[in-house]
């Protein structure tokens, strides 16, 4: 009864974190059902339909139950202790946002054992096709309408918290860059999931109850569809970043033994960014027919982005730059991130120039630049945060050879999975499509492979985060400062902190904070 | 994790800190069986109406007695003045996000008829779709698009019902600040007066508003399936119905509690909210009335 009616942040903290640990593994097998068909060409183990089924929710399941709750568990978890108060402002409604999630996604999941199966249309549940889905349809729908709840409702909490409840002193520009990229993302949050929430109610009724929104023989357009998917859509790839960019802002300054470099532009680089992310979306859509003038404008304001996004870049080069560093497990996902996260952004500027997307559009080369920017960046910082921040959870160092050969064997096996996507997408091969032309075989082989040591991989973190979660006997203390060059207000209070970790707020004096010594 | 001191030791005179509490695990509970048992029903699944009835039934009680509690902890004094900033700063955020809901509809609105009508007509680059699949559709509004879905239909004169419910949703907005001026300087029975005017308003409008619809469904012809126009009006409407049906029952509850003895000249937010909440329906409303009905 304690996890379920708990309003502590730091207990739902780890309920979020437990349950997108969960989804990882569930959306990573659905992973590996896609790998294993796509290891040969022709059909070998599936069938097309639920092929269809495996693209679709390993999507679904990977954005909206592994990413999106990892970062608010770590939200959760970081932001009343970096900004100094007791916990989030609103805690009953916190604990309604965790507890959504396991409910929708049983919903969601329950399709596959549907007549029918589950969702096939994509995550991005294009009309008309869509709306094809039988027993799956309506159950997915609504599951999308209560992530949406559960994520307008936490992302409220986030922002009011860190607009209400800063300790004296805390002001503004000296709260940790991972607060402040939360605030930001928690703002694009509130501002999309109401539009993805209308978009899919109009699926809804356009299946239901007889209305055209998407149906040009009424007046309306599938087209439009699309509009207000990307209208949230892009966005979304951002509040999957931005929280990714404050974590990997925390970790290379502690181990650079430097305070951050350029703290005020990384601030307005990440508001910047989430600026331009409501003027981009149509850069998804390229090759669907929108007007010259559309398409330029898009094209113009998603290169704009990447000014923003470089400025962060070196930003965080020039702290290393001359810094003292050392290399823990959490260094090393971090400077991971900046490398292999800049591949992904390159592609994207690749995608960002309209006259080449139209030979890009729906090719591997897609699947390629997305899971650059998710895995070994999104994905990549949550693994790196938690290295960092496990031991002032639990009180206990997790194993650091493990930590590293955990990094390394990721970082490698991640390029053997997705770098020859960029190959076969280059060459033609289409996304989404169980079956390809012969002489993709060998990337694909390589693929694959890739893919399925990067899984195995990932139980040497499963051992790690488990020995320091649950079962701690004979493993070294945490001090209450875990590493040297730490700055912040988590690392004033003892390994593992305080239930409620300020009881009285603490003042802030420039000693306390990040980026400044 | 398992270390950690029994959640009750915390509560301080700093911060408010809530116990722990079964309401928001209920509170899903109930939505899940709500949606579970409406997907069902969509799809022909034979569920029967048990899972909608008693999941709408929970969720309404739940609602009921966690605001109560919410109430009757203002109404203890246990929240601070941070608490009370938390409350405007979620309301505000909150009503931001029911803006945007809004957005995706006018914005389906303004697509429709600036790009996708005259696209189907053949203006712009889709001239192909107006050639070949149809050659004589025009581009008018209102319009069911070129297989003319759902027939022929016609629309709501703004200046009949439209006219008469935007007069009485501006009129409840000042009669809704008239009840808070009147609580402000500590008017209880005036307060309770102005709120059950803004009540009577509210519905008011929601009974023209259901007129409104049946005229439309039995002599315009005007309905859900009339193309992108009986989209658009109907989802806009509606979700703007439904919330003044919200904001009325929102207004219920508060008059009730002005009847109880709460709020204080000095602090009643959970008036404000309401009132809040209550101009958001408003400002929609003069939205629609101007680009549904007028324009």
């Amino acid at each position: 009864m304690r996890w379920i009616k708990t309003t502590n942040h730091k207990d739902l903290g780890t309920l979020y974190l437990w349950f997108s640990f969960a989804m990882f593994f569930v959306g990573g097998l659905m992973s590996l059902v896609i790998r294993a068909e796509l290891f040969q060409p022709g059909l070998q183990f599936i069938d097309p339909e639920f092929y269809n089924q495996m693209i679709t929710l390993h999507a679904l399941v990977m954005i909206f139950g592994g990413v999106m709750p990892a970062f608010v568990g770590l939200a959760n978890w970081m932001v009343p202790m970096m900004i100094g108060c007791s916990d989030l402002a609103l805690p009953r409604v916190n604990n309604w946002g965790f507890w959504i999630l396991p409910f929708a996604f049983a919903m969601l999941l329950s399709t596959l054992f549907l007549p029918g199966g589950g969702p096939a249309g994509g995550w991005t549940l294009y009309p008309p096709l869509v709306l094809q889905g039988g027993a799956s349809f309506p159950l997915t729908i609504f599951a999308i309408h209560m992530l949406g709840i559960s994520s307008i409702t936490g992302a409220i909490n986030i922002v009011v918290t860190i607009m209400n409840m800063r300790a004296p002193g805390m002001t503004l520009l000296k709260m940790p860059l991972f607060v402040w990229t939360w605030l930001i993302t928690a703002y694009l949050l509130i501002a999309v999931m109401p539009v993805l929430a209308g978009a899919v109610t109009m699926l809804l009724t356009d299946k239901y109850f007889g209305t055209s929104f998407f149906n040009a023989a009424g007046g309306g357009d599938p087209v439009m569809f699309e509009h207000i998917f990307w209208f949230f859509g892009h966005p979304e790839v951002y509040i999957m970043i931005l929280p990714a960019f404050g974590i990997i802002s925390t970790i290379i300054p502690t181990f650079a033994r430097k305070q951050l470099f350029g703290y005020s532009s990384m601030v307005y680089a990440t508001a910047s960014i989430a600026f331009l992310s409501f003027i981009v979306w149509a850069h998804h859509m390229f090759t669907v027919g929108i007007p010259l003038a559309g398409e330029l404008f898009f094209m113009f304001s998603t290169m704009l982005i990447a000014v923003p996004t470089g400025v962060k870049v070196f930003n965080w080069l020039a702290t290393m730059w001359r810094g003292s560093m050392t290399f823990e497990t959490p260094m090393l996902f971090a400077i991971g991130f900046v490398f292999l996260f800049t591949i992904g952004g390159f592609s994207g500027i690749m995608l960002a120039l309209a006259p080449v997307d139209f030979q890009y559009h729906n090719s591997y080369f897609v699947v390629a630049h997305f899971h650059y920017v998710l895995v070994p960046g999104a994905i990549f910082s949550i693994i790196g945060g938690i290295y960092y921040w496990i031991p002032k959870w639990t009180g206990v160092m997790y194993n650091e050879t493990l930590g590293k050969w955990h990094f390394w064997l990721s970082a490698i096996f991640i390029n053997i999975t997705f770098f020859p996507q960029h190959f076969v997408g280059l060459a033609g091969m289409p996304r989404r499509i169980p079956d390809y032309a012969v002489q993709f075989t060998d990337f694909n082989q390589i693929s694959t492979i890739g893919a399925f040591l990067y899984f195995i991989a990932q139980f040497l973190m499963v051992y790690n985060f488990l020995r320091c979660a649950l079962f701690r006997k004979g493993m070294a203390p945490a001090k209450a400062v875990v590493w040297e060059g730490a700055h912040g207000l988590e690392w004033t209070v003892p390994s593992p902190a305080p239930y409620h970790t300020f009881e009285d707020p603490p003042h802030v004096g420039d000693d306390e904070t990040a980026h400044a010594h | 994790m398992a270390t950690h001191a029994a959640p009750h030791a915390s509560a301080n005179a700093r911060y408010f800190v809530p116990a722990p509490s079964a309401w928001p695990f209920i509170l899903t509970a109930a939505l899940g069986s709500l949606l579970y048992g409406v997907s069902a029903y969509l799809e022909d699944r034979n569920l029967g109406p048990l899972p909608i009835v008693v999941g709408a039934l929970v969720m309404v009680y739940i609602i009921f007695r966690w605001f109560r509690g919410i109430a009757l902890e203002s109404e203890s004094g246990q929240y601070s003045a941070q608490v009370d900033r938390t409350y405007r700063l979620g309301m505000s955020w909150f009503i931001f996000s029911e803006v945007m809901f809004f957005a995706a509809f006018f914005g389906a609105l303004y697509y429709a008829r600036e790009l996708s009508v005259p696209w189907l007509s053949g203006e712009g680059a889709k001239a192909l779709t107006n050639s070949v699949l149809w050659p004589n559709f025009e581009n008018t509004w209102p319009s069911n698009g070129p297989a003319k879905i759902g027939g022929h239909f016609e629309t709501v004169s703004p200046w009949g019902l439209p006219l008469l419910n935007t007069v009485l949703l501006l009129t409840s907005s000042v009669t809704i600040t008239f009840a808070h001026h009147a609580i402000k300087e500590g008017h209880r029975r005036a307060c309770i007066l102005w709120m059950l005017a803004t009540i009577a308003l509210g519905a008011t409008f929601l009974y023209f508003q259901a007129h409104e619809y049946i005229e439309a469904y039995h002599e315009l012809n005007l309905t859900l399936n009339s193309g992108v126009y009986g989209s658009t009006f109907f989802l806009l409407t509606g979700f703007h119905g439904m919330h003044v049906t919200l904001g009325t029952i929102m207004m219920i509850s508060i008059t009730g509690r002005l009847m109880f003895g709460h709020f204080k000249p000095e602090r009643h937010f959970g008036f404000e909210g309401v009132a809040w909440y209550w101009h958001f329906v408003d400002v929609v409303w003069v939205g629609l009335f101007i680009f549904v009905y007028i324009l």
